[in-house]
């Protein structure tokens, strides 16, 4: 945890100046307004696109600095913690839970959203679920069907299809 | 007296066979509409709308469309607490405070308390809201005016000193947290100067902003149950939850311990309610702050405590009465609900203004009566439907926790159609659950990017307007509001100074 503390208070510090360095910016229609003239009171006494975001930027920064301090100083609960960040267990559930979500996800683009659905609850009630494979089947397939006649049907919210899309022309001449 | 006999010639008209039945069917609706993932009462409302053509050519009149538009917008109200104490995803930005206890409590096993705190919660808080309305609507449309932007900015402050000073975590990752959130409110187009900002790596997708849901499904449908997944190791349910009748009576009567968070929660709901641009989000998570800073066990809030789910359920019923008193009597409505809402009674033969209420009295005060009728069913349909919820709970958790990540996945798309938030969505969950593991809370960036939209302008106008940050600290209502927060953001400081302090003089007595 020690590591890790400061690690993410260094990774976050980097973000702050990021969004500093952002919040900067000048409009794209105008390149020629220098860099962080934005942050400040403009001619006409109005506090510019950047204020907010830059002082906010700011005072992510000292938050991270203040974090590193005080884990050099050894004053917060993770900066004297020897405990690994995630143990092997952890480091599984992340790599097959966190994965299957990704993967889900990037499903969606291809088999559409009842499809992507139906493949990742196989995989998890199945595979890491461990459950019976008519109860696996039961839930996979009936959670994409009330999910279509819920959204697609009733609240008239069309979720994506991806490459099924022809399979559910019928539906729509059916109930719609 | 006349206010009295106009009241019940309005509940007479909302309690006709027709009417009561459009109120059940509404508040039905509306309770799962407000407990999916994703869609909340806007969306309830909106989708709605075009169904009261078709109850105005039936019933011929424009009262039932007006009653089943509030039974909606009252379910959807109630159901957002559904999905946040049952799944821990709050249903709407409206329960997002709601999640803050109503989950730990589920995870105690005490989902049913927390569930029927809620509902009672949100039952008084709409009763107590209505009365106020009722009684004080003319007076309380002028006082509301008097909020400007110092004084609103001044409160958001006061919402984000709580959090900071009496949050209980490290203060330096509290104040990360809230920044953070705010600086992702920015994200998209500067509504003043109409210039894009912060898109960052140049993706386009940000240009639209990152919007609340995608952080706030984030980080309590995928961080939170990848959180408790890593801390479960193995243990196979969410929750040991006990559906039976006495339990049932068990959670009604532990709801008297959960009077103080009721009584903050309705009377700040209301008067946030009332505030144009405010709306029941800023009052339910202002309502928490402060049942939280008045109260004598806030070390437990965060933890289960029944208050931390009743003031903001109270608050967020509240609160969308006192909306509606802006929006009928000066035709400005204080949230997106609203605004969707004053386009129903606009089209249904609504005329706001200040003299609503002397001359449009046959439309008004139906109106009115259907508030009380609606919140009366609400609450009846709400604890009948609590065992059906709580079987959600006693699911396997290798059963639950892909239904929640599906519906995170869904609800997400649903509410902008947009795979772009989807994936936001997905990898701010991810990012969410190492910020967990290394102690940044996430309740405050959820409150942050909430309030955001409306600190920023609020902020920017009144420097605008009297080009100096003293403003704050010298007009009547927001300098005591301000000297309040300041006081909660320096309290964490102030406090082992006056620990060594006191610890000195003892040592000294020789104690």
């Amino acid at each position: 945890m020690r590591r890790g503390e400061i690690i993410t208070a260094f990774i976050l510090g980097i973000f702050s100046v990021y969004l500093m360095w952002k919040s900067g910016e000048p409009p794209a229609w105008n390149p020629d307004v220098p860099r962080f003239a934005n942050i400040g009171y403009d001619e006409s006494g109005t506090p510019g696109s950047g204020f907010w975001p830059f002082w906010l930027g700011v005072m992510m920064l000292a938050s991270c600095i203040w974090t590193g301090v005080s884990w050099a100083l050894k004053r917060t609960p993770a900066s004297v913690s020897e405990e690994p960040l995630l143990d092997a267990h952890g480091w599984k559930m992340l790599i097959t839970v966190g994965g299957g979500l990704l993967g889900f996800t990037g499903l969606i683009h291809i088999l559409g959203a009842y499809g992507a659905i139906l493949v990742f609850l196989l995989y998890y009630i199945r595979f890491l679920g461990k459950h019976a494979w008519v109860k696996t089947i039961s839930i996979s397939v009936s959670v994409p069907v009330v999910c279509f006649f819920f959204f697609d049907i009733a609240m008239r919210i069309v979720l994506p299809k991806g490459y099924l899309e022809p399979l559910f022309i019928p539906l729509y001449d059916i109930f719609l | 007296m006349d206010i009295l006999f106009s009241l019940i010639d309005g509940i007479m008209i909302a309690l006709q066979p027709m009417n009561l039945g459009l109120a059940i069917v509404g508040v039905i609706v509306g309770l799962f509409v407000g407990a999916m993932p994703g869609l909340g009462s806007v969306n309830g409302v909106a989708i709605l709308l075009p169904f009261t053509f078709v109850i105005h050519n039936i019933s011929g009149g424009a009262t039932s469309p007006m009653i089943f538009l509030a039974a909606v917008y009252y379910g959807a109200m109630y159901g957002g607490a559904i999905s946040s104490v049952a799944l821990g995803i709050p249903g709407a930005s409206t329960a997002v405070a709601t999640t803050f206890d109503g989950r730990p409590l589920a995870l105690q096993g005490r989902a049913h308390i927390a569930l029927m705190a809620a509902a009672l919660a949100s039952f008084a808080g709409a009763t107590i809201s209505n009365v106020l309305f009722t009684a004080f609507a003319p007076m309380l449309a002028s006082v509301a005016l008097d909020f400007g932007n110092p004084e609103i900015f001044a409160l958001m402050l006061l919402a984000f000193a709580t959090f900071a000073g009496l949050g209980g975590d490290d203060v330096a990752k509290t104040i990360f947290s809230i920044c953070f959130g705010l600086a992702l409110s920015a994200v998209g187009f500067d509504i003043i100067s109409g210039e894009p900002r912060l898109l960052f790596f140049d993706i386009q997708g940000f240009s639209h902003g990152i919007r609340f849901l995608v952080l706030a499904i984030g980080i309590y449908g995928i961080a939170e149950m990848l959180w408790t997944l890593n801390s479960a190791r193995g243990d196979s349910s969410i929750s040991k939850v006990d559906v039976s009748f006495a339990s049932m009576f068990e959670a009604m009567s532990r709801f008297r311990h959960a009077w103080r968070g009721t009584l903050i929660g309705s009377a700040l709901g209301f008067f946030v309610g009332l505030l144009p641009a405010a709306g029941a989000t800023p009052a339910s998570l202002m309502s928490y702050g402060i049942a939280k800073m008045t109260s004598r066990d806030s070390k437990n809030f965060g933890k289960g405590a029944l208050d931390g789910v009743a003031a903001p359920e109270a608050a967020n019923n509240s609160a969308s009465t006192g909306a509606m008193l802006p929006m009928m009597t000066l035709g400005i409505p204080g949230s997106p609900t609203t605004a969707v809402l004053l386009a129903g009674m606009v089209i249904w033969g609504l005329e706001p203004g200040p003299l609503l209420f002397t001359e449009q009295p046959d439309f008004v005060w139906p109106l009115i009566g259907s508030f009380y009728i609606s919140n009366f069913v609400a609450v009846l349909v709400n604890i009948a439907f609590i065992p059906l919820f709580l079987w959600m709970l006693r699911m396997p958790f290798t059963i639950l926790v892909p239904l929640v990540f599906v519906l995170s996945v869904v609800g997400t798309y649903a509410a902008y159609m947009n795979m772009f938030d989807v994936w936001l969505m997905v990898l701010v969950g991810i990012g969410g659950f190492f910020m967990r593991m290394m102690n940044y809370p996430v309740a405050p960036a959820v409150l942050a990017i909430v309030l955001g939209p409306i600190a920023e302008p609020t902020l920017r106008q009144t420097l605008m307007q009297y080009e100096t940050f003293t403003v704050f600290l010298t007009r009547p209502i927001a300098g005591p509001i301000t000297i309040a927060a300041i006081f909660l953001i320096l309290l964490p400081m102030v406090r082992p100074l006056i620990a060594r302090i006191r610890g000195g003089r003892a040592g000294a007595k020789g104690i």
